[in-house]
Order: C-alpha cells, then structure tokens, then sequence
C-alpha cells in the first residue's frame, strides 16, 4: 500500500521457503511427526495448510518459527502418561532432510519468522499494551528510539491504536489478544508469518477482526503468510493456495495436494470432509428432531418445567467480606449480567448466546447449580429436584450431579482419573449404581476401542466426547454445555449434534452456550441472547422463541 | 489479582522513584529491625513508615486489604510469644502453663512491632512499584541477568491466569461430584486431584508461553530496552529516607537502652 510503505514496507523482506526431504521426531516418540516434506513456498505468498490431525502440521510451523530447537519448545502435547523418560525410545529429537529460510536454518534466522498459537492467553508476555508489542523488538536489539514508532504503528495496524500504551493486557478479549500477538509480531518486522489456528477459541466477532488485520498487515507488508486452520472459509480469500498434508511415511510424499484455493477445494472435497476440514459451504449432515416435543406422540414428560430462573443477576466473584467499618458484612460482587430470566424444560433446548463479556457461562455455571446468585433466584420444580431443595447450589455434589450435568469448555479440567473407563464409571460408582449406561455411552460416542487410555493422551475430538459421556454416565434430566463445539472438526461437530438432539427426543434438557448458528439451529428451541455490558437495556436481555405455536416463557 | 499486577491510577511521589531505589531503602530498613528484638527501633520504625503511606498512595483501609494476612501473622507471632516465652519481672497473667510476665510481655509487643516494621516496607513497595517497571531496573541496573528477570516477569503474569484457572476447575470437578464434602481425608484427597489438575494446566500454559517468548526473540544474550530504567534526583531522595528511618531506630534503641542484638545476646 503506497500510503504507508515509507516505513514498515522498507523494513520488510518477504521470506522464501524450501523444504527437501525433511521430517522432523520429537524426542521421546517412536514415529515421526511429519516426514519426507518437499515444499517450495515463494516470497510474498499466502498459505492455507491443511490436513488431518496427526499430519505434522504444528510441528512445521514450529520449525519454521525456530523454536523446535532441543525436542522439548514443540512437545507441549505431553505432559502425563509418557512413561519411563528413560526408555528405549525416548532419546533426543530427530532432524533428516533440510527446512530453508530464504536459504538459512530457521534457527539462525531469529526474527525473520513469527507465531501466533490458539490459546489467547499464552501470546501475551507482559501485562502492559506497549511492553507486550515492544518485547520482541527488544528481544532482536532494535534501537530503543525506533521501537516506539514501531510499536504505534503496529498497535494502529491490529486496530487497537486507541487504546493507551499502558493498557493492563488482562483486560482485552480473546480476539484483541490475538490482535495483540500480531503487532508483536509486526514489530519485529518479519518476513514470515506463522499462524497456528490463530482464531481456534476466538468468537465470531473476534474470528473476523483477527482475520481482517491479518489481511491488512500483508497487503501493507507483503510477508509470507502460512496458516493452519480447520475453518477454509474464514482464510479462503485471503491466501492464494492451499497445500494439504497427510500422514507421510518413507516412501509416501507428505504434501497431498497442492495448488490454488477453488482448485483444491474442488479436487479434493471428499477426502477434505471426511478428515473433518471445515469445506466452505459443507454443513456436516446432522439427525433431525424428531418433531416437536409436545406434538402428539411425543414423550409424556415432554415440556416440563424443570429448572427456571427469575430476575437473576450472576457475577464469578464470591462475596467480599466489607472491612472493620462495614462491620465485616458480605458485600455482593458487580454482576456481569442482571435482570435475566429463563426457564429449561425437558426435552427442550435453550440456547444463550451473546457477545464476549455479557457472563453468558457465567450464567450458565449458575443455572447449573455451580455458582451462587448475586442476587434473584435458580430454582429447581419437584420434578427436577425430586426432594433434594429448591435452589441447585445448595446440593451435594451427589445429588448435583444425578440432576443437573455439566460439561465445560475444557475437557481437561473435568478428568478426574487416568483411564477412560474410570472416567466414565466415576460418576455411577459415587452414586452407588451400577454402570448401566455406560457401555452404551461407550458404543454411542465411539470411545469402546480407548477404554484403558489415559483420558489426557486423547485427541480433541476424544476429549469431547469423553467429557460429554462422562457427565451423561450419572444421568442428568438436564445437560449444560459451555461452547461444546470449540475448535472441533467438522466430524465431532456433527456426531456431538445429532447425539444431542438424540438425548433431547428422549427428554432431556439441554442448554448450551454457544457462539455457533448451525449448531443451534440443529437442536432448535429456545434462543436467550444476553448483551455486552455496556449497552445493556434495562435488562440486558433478549429471549426468542423459534418454534412457531409455542408461547414464549 | 491480574489488576493488582498493574499499578494504574497510582500518582503518589513514590509510585514514580526507581524501583531500585525503593528496594534499597526497604533493604536497609529491614536489616537493620532484623538484628534486634525491641520495641523502641520497631516502634520508632513503624511510626516513619506509617506517615509514608500517603507518599506511596496508600491508606489505611488499602493497607488493610493488601496486607492484612502479614498484619494478623506479625499479631499472632507476638502474642504467642507473650504467652510462651521465658517469665522475667512480675507475672501479670498466670494460667497454667500459659503466662504473661513483664518480661514476656516486652518481648512479646517487641516482637509484633518488629513483624509489623519489617512488613510493611514491602506493602509499601509492592503498591507504588509495577512488576514491570521492578524487572526493567533489576535487569538494566542492578545487571542481574535479564533472560532469568524477564522469565520470572512473564511466569508471575501467569500466576494471576492460575489463580483463574483453579476455580474453574474447582467447578469443573464439582460437576463432576468431586467437592468440599466427606471427611477430611475425602477433602484433602479432592484438593490433591484439583492441584494436579491445576499443575497439568499449568505446565501446558507455561510450555505454550515459553514458545511464544522464544518466538519473539527472547533468550539472545543481548537485547535491546524500549524502557530506559533511571535514576532521578527522587531516587537520592528515597534512598537517603530509608538510610534516615533505619538510623534514627538504631539511635532512640540505643538511647533508651533497650537495643538488644539477636546474634550477641543470652537473655
């Protein structure tokens, strides 16, 4: 762009890549994790990479960022479950063939590359707006004078230029972080930029402004651009070829295909969709409902009220204890959300959708019994509670759990043992039942072949169906899911929404939080979209009913 | 938490004095409350100090609330040294083997000044420094190796995203019917499973983060400041103030006769 090539288009050199022969075994693995690669990317070009998971593609862009140096910077996948360190596979990583940045190893070149990973909250290094974007900068020895400029210039290029320097970085959204990652990377003028599913957890709003300064960065710079995304259609007209990766092995090439966008895409739709890529205009098939719940024929218990929420105002704070002069009285935290109403009836879904920071989890770990209310109430009808109270958050964790079942955003956070079927025959074993429902669980979400893996060695699409097998094994009328279908490939999107709308016709109640048209739109109901904070109307809420015939709640 | 490791608003003189200097000030305070029990150099100490908190931005209901865990530590510690330690002069209190002599009491408000003198200094310091701002003068002035000062900046940043993060998963296992309930064994079994739980994210974050740094550059022995740490004329200033508060303590001790070195003296 003519208008501000004065400094930032000088600073820039395009960067070439030549891959010949090259793979790559992280220490301690028997398998390489990518091999025979031969690739030739050209200065000033933009790559979608895809592929199967297990293709190798992080550890490219971790090569390609240098920072797959001594076997251990790329292992982040493992933490537990490795087994003796000193066995006989478990020796240092393994390089063959060669990876060139415009001719060097990407290790000698610092800076010439830079990364963005998925997770938001592990791209900010320093908890203030300019130090973070200057750090890398500094890191490369760029004459303090010049990092300034460099550094509002980069702020201004991401769209965060408004915000002062001293910005606490822990206040931005997932989306300005990774915005926030990106002029970090800018500032160090690189020729190369690497994206790792750089909007894997952001939301749709946040997908799009990522995007977009990406686009804006390279029409002005005109760096490299190589992304790994499960999502075509979000990088479709921004890059201009897409390379597809697979497995390789000795004698197999490790690039599938290779070509421009539409071309792949046309080529080699079939083999894309099965591997779970998100094809732009594929929306998986999915199991319809079967019909509306209170139609005739339908399960008796269908539409009753089971948990319903009034005037509730939610907040993740607890309360504070007020100092000496308050008498040390509780004093309620600032809710996020406030005046929300709602009511989850079985066989029926309620969807709560809204922006970053409108508390729509928050509100959602409070209908589930996790959190208490600020102020206004959960309450629980006869049917639900079956004698345990009226509020969900006085329960036990027993009782909780045979009632209201919740699956959270990250399926880590709920493995409780290190065997799948311990997982899963956790929650029966603690209400004294036996497993009945759990070989079928099994069988339905295709975990029978894992039972005896540890639940952390999974992948993320195993991860998913686990967590939501394991809170189904004790039971629940009501299921709470936190964005289920983040950062899944199209497959477990699809298995995820046709086992839910399975679990609906058979009368349980599902509320979900989630970001995802389809996916709602698949389990149909009831929407509650909450709004920002800031431009709340009296109650912040709107609630739409999109079964015709049915009086809103 | 993750607020309190920024330090905006904060317009006191102090908040604007060089890190460094503050540290050395708090460095020659709390050396020299270290060397004696008394309540004359503690009292004397805590009073100056007590008069500087408008200077660092602080009042008492903020200091309160920061540091009442060292306040309420530094009360216990003296009184169960009121109650334990040897009698000496007339007993004022007698309850088997709980008692309070002139002697032990002394001792006792001797001890507590002392833990409260030598706390808050370091209130004092962490509410008008930002980490940041402390790391930049540890590394470019005091010359300790920045790889080791920028990493510990970085790890405190995720301490904050921990301390997040342990609640979720709190949650998590809860809905999972793991919680606060059963016997203590049952209890600390649960919190055993959340700290590993927590330690797994935890080494997954750092790992990531550590990626990320390494991205960026970080680990080349040499590197460049966009933030020039200095000293100012405010800086003699602070340091001169600590100098003055540690030996006008030393001197009222040693004038009311009561200054008492720890290492030298048998009671």
């Amino acid at each position: 762009m003519p208008a501000h090539s004065t400094s930032a288009g000088a600073g820039v050199r395009p960067a070439s890549i030549t891959a010949r022969g090259w793979g790559w075994r992280h220490a301690g693995r028997s398998r390489p994790a990518i091999s025979g690669l031969d690739l030739d990317i050209r200065a000033g070009e933009r790559v979608l990479l895809l592929g199967p998971s297990g293709a190798g593609k992080s550890t490219l862009l971790h090569a390609l960022a240098g920072v797959l140096g001594d076997g251990s910077a790329g292992d982040i996948g493992t933490v537990s479950g490795a087994g003796p360190a000193a066995g006989g596979t478990a020796e240092d990583a393994d390089e063959t063939g060669s990876l060139l940045i415009d001719g060097v190893p990407p290790r000698a070149g610092r800076g010439r590359a830079g990364l963005m990973q998925q997770d938001p909250e592990t791209q900010v290094v320093l908890s203030r707006l300019g130090d973070d974007v200057a750090f890398g900068a500094e890191n490369l020895s760029v004459p303090p004078a010049e990092i300034w400029p460099r550094v509002a210039e980069a702020l201004d290029d991401v769209g965060l230029g408004r915000l002062p320097l001293d910005h606490p970085t822990s206040a931005l959204s997932g989306g300005q972080k990774q915005r926030l990652a990106l002029a970090g990377i800018l500032a160090m003028r690189p020729g190369l930029i690497l994206l790792d599913e750089p909007t894997a957890n952001l939301d749709p709003a946040g997908v799009l402004d990522v995007r977009d300064a990406v686009g804006r960065t390279l029409d002005k710079t005109g760096a490299t651009l190589v992304v790994v995304e499960h999502r075509v259609s979000v990088w479709k007209d921004l890059v201009d070829r897409i390379v597809v990766l697979q497995p390789g092995s000795a004698t197999d090439s490790a690039v599938l295909i290779d070509g421009p966008p539409d071309q792949v895409l046309a080529q080699a739709r079939d083999m894309l969709t099965a591997a779970g890529v998100w094809v732009p205009g594929y929306v998986p098939a999915t199991r319809a409902r079967a019909g509306q719940p209170a139609g005739p024929g339908g399960a008796g218990t269908a539409g009753q009220l089971l948990l319903a929420a009034e005037d509730l105002a939610v907040s993740r704070e607890r309360p504070r204890r007020a100092g000496l002069r308050g008498g040390f009285r509780p004093v309620p935290p600032e809710p996020v959300q406030s005046g929300i109403a709602a009511q989850v009836r079985a066989g029926e879904a309620l969807t709560i959708t809204g922006p970053n920071g409108s508390g729509k989890s928050t509100f959602a770990l409070t209908l589930a019994g996790l959190l208490a209310p600020v102020s206004g109430t959960v309450s629980a009808t006869y049917d639900l509670s079956a004698g345990a109270g009226i509020d969900p958050y006085r329960w036990k964790a027993q009782q909780l759990i045979s009632r209201i079942g919740t699956v959270f955003q990250e399926p880590e956070h709920q493995f409780v043992t290190g065997r799948v079927l311990d997982e899963l025959m956790f929650g029966p074993k603690h209400l004294g039942r036996g497993g009945d429902r759990v070989d079928e669980l099994l069988e339905r979400l295709r975990l029978t072949e894992l039972v005896d893996a540890n639940p952390y060695t999974l992948s993320g699409g195993e991860k998913r169906r686990l967590s939501v097998a394991t809170v189904l094994a004790a039971h629940p009328q009501v299921l709470v899911l936190d964005e289920p279908t983040f950062g899944q490939d199209a497959n477990t999107w699809a298995e995820l929404a046709s086992f839910l709308s399975e679990l609906l016709d058979s009368g349980t109640a599902v509320v979900s939080v989630t970001h995802d048209a389809e996916f709602s739109d698949v389990l149909g109901g009831t929407r509650l979209s909450l709004r920002a904070p800031e431009q709340q109307t009296p109650h912040g809420v709107e609630m739409r009913r999109r079964e015709p015939g049915r009086v809103a709640p | 938490m993750r607020q309190e490791l920024t330090l905006r608003g904060n317009q006191a003189v102090l908040a604007r004095a060089n890190p460094l200097a503050k540290f050395t000030a708090v460095t020659l305070i709390t050396m020299v409350l270290a060397l004696s029990i008394d309540w004359v150099s503690a009292s004397v100490a805590l009073a100056f100090e007590l008069a500087l908190l408008p200077l660092a931005g602080l009042t008492l209901g903020l200091l309160w609330q920061r540091g009442w865990p060292l306040i309420l530590a530094a009360a216990l510690g003296g009184w169960s040294t009121t109650i334990l330690a040897p009698d000496s002069g007339q007993i004022l209190l007698d309850a088997r083997i709980w008692s309070i002599s002139e002697g032990s009491l002394e001792l006792g408000l001797g001890f507590m000044l002392r833990g409260l003198a030598i706390a808050l200094p370091a209130v004092l310091l962490m509410s008008c420094t930002d980490p940041t701002d402390l790391a930049d003068a540890l590394a470019q002035k005091a010359r300790l190796p920045h790889r080791f000062v920028l990493g510990t900046l970085a790890a405190l940043r995720l301490v904050g995203l921990m301390a997040e993060e342990w609640q979720t998963i709190g949650m998590a296992r809860h809905a999972r019917g793991v919680g606060s309930h059963g016997n203590p064994l049952q209890r600390l079994r649960a919190t055993l499973g959340q700290s590993f739980g927590l330690l797994v994210q935890a080494v997954r974050r750092a790992s990531r983060l550590a990626v990320t740094m390494e991205a960026r550059g970080f680990g080349n022995a040499r590197r460049t400041w966009a933030r020039a740490s200095v000293f100012t004329g405010l800086d003699a200033w602070v340091v001169l103030g600590g100098l003055l508060i540690a030996g006008t303590a030393v001197a009222s001790a040693l004038a009311a006769g009561t200054w008492n070195m720890v290492f030298l003296s048998q009671q």
